[in-house]
Formats: structure tokens, C-alpha cells, sequence
């Protein structure tokens, strides 16, 4: 990464600065009309274009396998899903009171605050010493041209160093599925076979 | 007819990403993307079809019946892969097993190449079943509903 970053020219490096302040300028107007908005379509709406604008700043950070899942789940799925749960409830937000309005302000101010503290302590972008690009991760990039020789390392250590957390991962999903089916009924509602109660035929 | 413009263009669209699903989950290990990423690029396109044409039609194209099997198959077939690797004489998941005596460790290929196939068609069955679940709840709806 610090290489790739050597051979890059000053206008190249310029012009990924403005694209990625563009971009979190962007999510930060995008997150506070979500927390300012009280129509709930509005606000899944918006989530949907903070996930794709947050997918492009991933691919700003090279993360391009996190920026597919971020914008084919959190743009795509999720916002399916919260839009047909939104039509199970309510559309609007209820009104907060107004009292609580300080301590949540202090709430955040703190936590705000810590992780600016939090961000001065990590090691600049892209640093070859920082501790995600030491260690296991150095070992597994110099080591999947050898022992799994597949392009992708993302691919070799998700599916095959990694290959039992990705089937436990399966299974999770599997199970979020199934726990679906089993809440919101496979023979209810429409389709499927329905289940009448014995009182009910009496 | 309503939706006039949505429907046209879901038609036109439909086969186009099923086709880049395709190519994410096949490609996985070349580029970006995989089992996952694919799977959930299938089900997108089932969805799209549902919002323009309805939940009924789509149900028509894609049982959920169909979904159900897909789900545990997609999981069977990652176990499966893994457990195979223990009848072969290997460790789970231990892909060398499939062609041990491999220069370029082709036995690594296929056993991701099955894998991410088993996590493709159960995160696609999955994310499908639960949007026809959270989306079969609530009849029609109006557009002015919203």
C-alpha cells in the first residue's frame, strides 16, 4: 500500500483527497438528515444512499470486496427489507421529547470525543508497520501464492484459511432464514398451506 | 398499465444481473466478489421482479418451495464439501484431498469453487425467502400509501 502510494503522482494524490472529502462530506450531510428525519420511507431511503456512498469510500480505501458486500447488502437487501418491515408498523417516527435532548448531546459529545482521542494513536493509512498489515496478515499474503495459488487472497483466506468460520457464517445466515420462516409463518399469510383451528370448524 | 416504465426496464434488467451474479460467484477467486456478494446479487434480481410485477408473479417464477430446498442444499453442499474432505483422509475442509498430488494446487481451486458455490445458493435462497416472508405479509399496497 505505502508502495503503491510512493508511485503515485501529487495531482493523483490531490485528486483522491478531494474525491474522499467529497465523499465523507457527503455521508456526514446524508447521516445527519437521517437522524433529523422523522418520515420513516425518508430514512430508509437515506440509509440506502449512505451504504452506497460509504461502498464508494471503501472502494477510496481499496476494500473493494467490503465495498461489494456494502453496496449489494446495506444499498440493496436492507433497504428491501427495512421498506417491507416499515409497511408492518408504523410510518412515522414518534416525537422525542425534547428533555432528553442534553444528555444525549453529552452522550455523544463523549463518545465523539474519545474517538478523536481513539484516532490520533493510529498509525497513518496504508503504513506497512501497522498492526493489520503485520503478523497473520502479512503471512497469509505472502503465503496464498504458495500453498493455495488462487489471485484473490481475500477469496483464499475466507474460503480456505478461514474455511470453517465461513461455514459457520452460512450457517448463521441459514439459521436467520429459517428463523424468519419460522416467526413470520411459511403456511400463513399468503400462499401456502393455511392452518385452521379446531374451534373454528366447529 | 401502471408502472409502465419500472416494468420495461425490470425486463430488461432481469437477465443482466443474474448474469453478473453468475460472473461474481464463478470469478470469486480472480477478483472481487464471491459466494456471498453473488448470492445476494441473485436475490436482488428475484426482488426487482417482485417490486415491479408483484409478490404473486414472482412467486410463480420462483416457489418458495424451491427456496426451502435451495437453502439446505446451499448449506449441505459447504458441510458436505468439508466432510468429503474427511473421507478422503484429510482434515475438514482440508481441500488438498481432491487432487493431492497437484502442482498447482488444483485440489485448493475446487474446493473453494464448491464452496463458495454451497454459500451462493444459500444466501440467495435465504435473503429471497426472507423478503417473500417480510414482503407476503402485507397485501397490495397503494402508491399513495406511502
Amino acid at each position: 500500500m505505502s508502495a503503491a502510494l510512493a508511485t503515485q503522482t501529487p495531482n493523483a494524490i490531490a485528486a483522491g483527497l478531494v474525491i474522499d472529502l467529497a465523499l465523507l462530506t457527503l455521508l456526514f450531510i446524508v447521516a445527519v438528515n437521517i437522524a433529523r428525519q422523522r418520515h420513516l420511507f425518508a430514512a430508509v431511503m437515506l440509509s440506502g444512499i449512505y451504504s452506497l456512498l460509504s461502498a464508494a469510500f471503501f472502494v477510496s480505501l481499496d476494500a473493494v470486496d467490503v465495498a461489494f458486500t456494502e453496496a449489494a447488502v446495506g444499498a440493496g437487501i436492507s433497504t428491501v427489507l427495512m421498506l417491507g418491515g416499515m409497511l408492518l408498523t408504523a410510518r412515522r417516527e414518534k416525537p422525542v421529547s425534547p428533555r432528553r435532548a442534553p444528555v444525549a448531546f453529552i452522550v455523544v459529545t463523549l463518545v465523539g470525543a474519545a474517538l478523536v482521542y481513539a484516532s490520533v494513536d493510529m498509525p497513518p493509512f496504508g503504513s506497512a508497520d501497522a498492526p493489520a498489515n503485520r503478523y497473520i496478515g502479512e503471512e497469509y499474503v505472502q503465503r496464498t501464492p504458495k500453498e493455495i495459488a488462487v489471485p484473490n487472497v481475500v477469496t483464499a483466506v475466507l474460503a480456505s484459511y478461514r474455511g470453517f468460520d465461513t461455514m459457520g457464517e452460512t450457517t448463521v445466515i441459514f439459521t436467520a432464514g429459517l428463523a424468519v420462516i419460522l416467526l413470520l409463518g411459511i403456511g400463513s399469510a399468503r400462499g401456502g398451506r393455511a392452518v385452521r383451528d379446531k374451534e373454528e370448524e366447529e | 398499465m401502471d408502472h409502465l416504465i419500472l416494468r420495461v426496464l425490470t425486463k430488461m434488467f432481469f437477465a443482466p444481473i443474474l448474469l453478473f451474479a453468475l460472473y461474481v460467484q464463478f470469478h470469486g477467486d480472480f477478483g472481487p466478489g464471491g459466494g456471498f456478494q453473488a448470492g445476494v446479487i441473485f436475490a436482488v434480481a428475484f426482488i426487482l421482479h417482485a417490486l415491479g410485477f408483484g409478490l404473486e408473479a414472482t412467486r410463480r417464477v420462483m416457489p418458495p418451495r424451491a427456496l426451502l430446498f435451495g437453502m439446505v442444499i446451499g448449506l449441505l453442499f459447504y458441510t458436505g464439501t468439508g466432510a468429503a474432505m474427511m473421507a478422503l483422509g484429510g482434515n475438514l475442509l482440508d481441500y488438498e484431498q481432491i487432487a493431492p498430488h497437484s502442482t498447482h494446487h488444483a485440489g485448493q481451486h475446487w474446493g473453494i469453487f464448491l464452496v463458495e458455490f454451497g454459500v451462493g445458493l444459500c444466501v440467495a435462497s435465504t435473503m429471497l425467502m426472507i423478503f417473500y416472508h417480510f414482503a407476503g405479509r402485507e397485501p397490495e399496497i397503494d402508491s399513495e400509501d406511502w
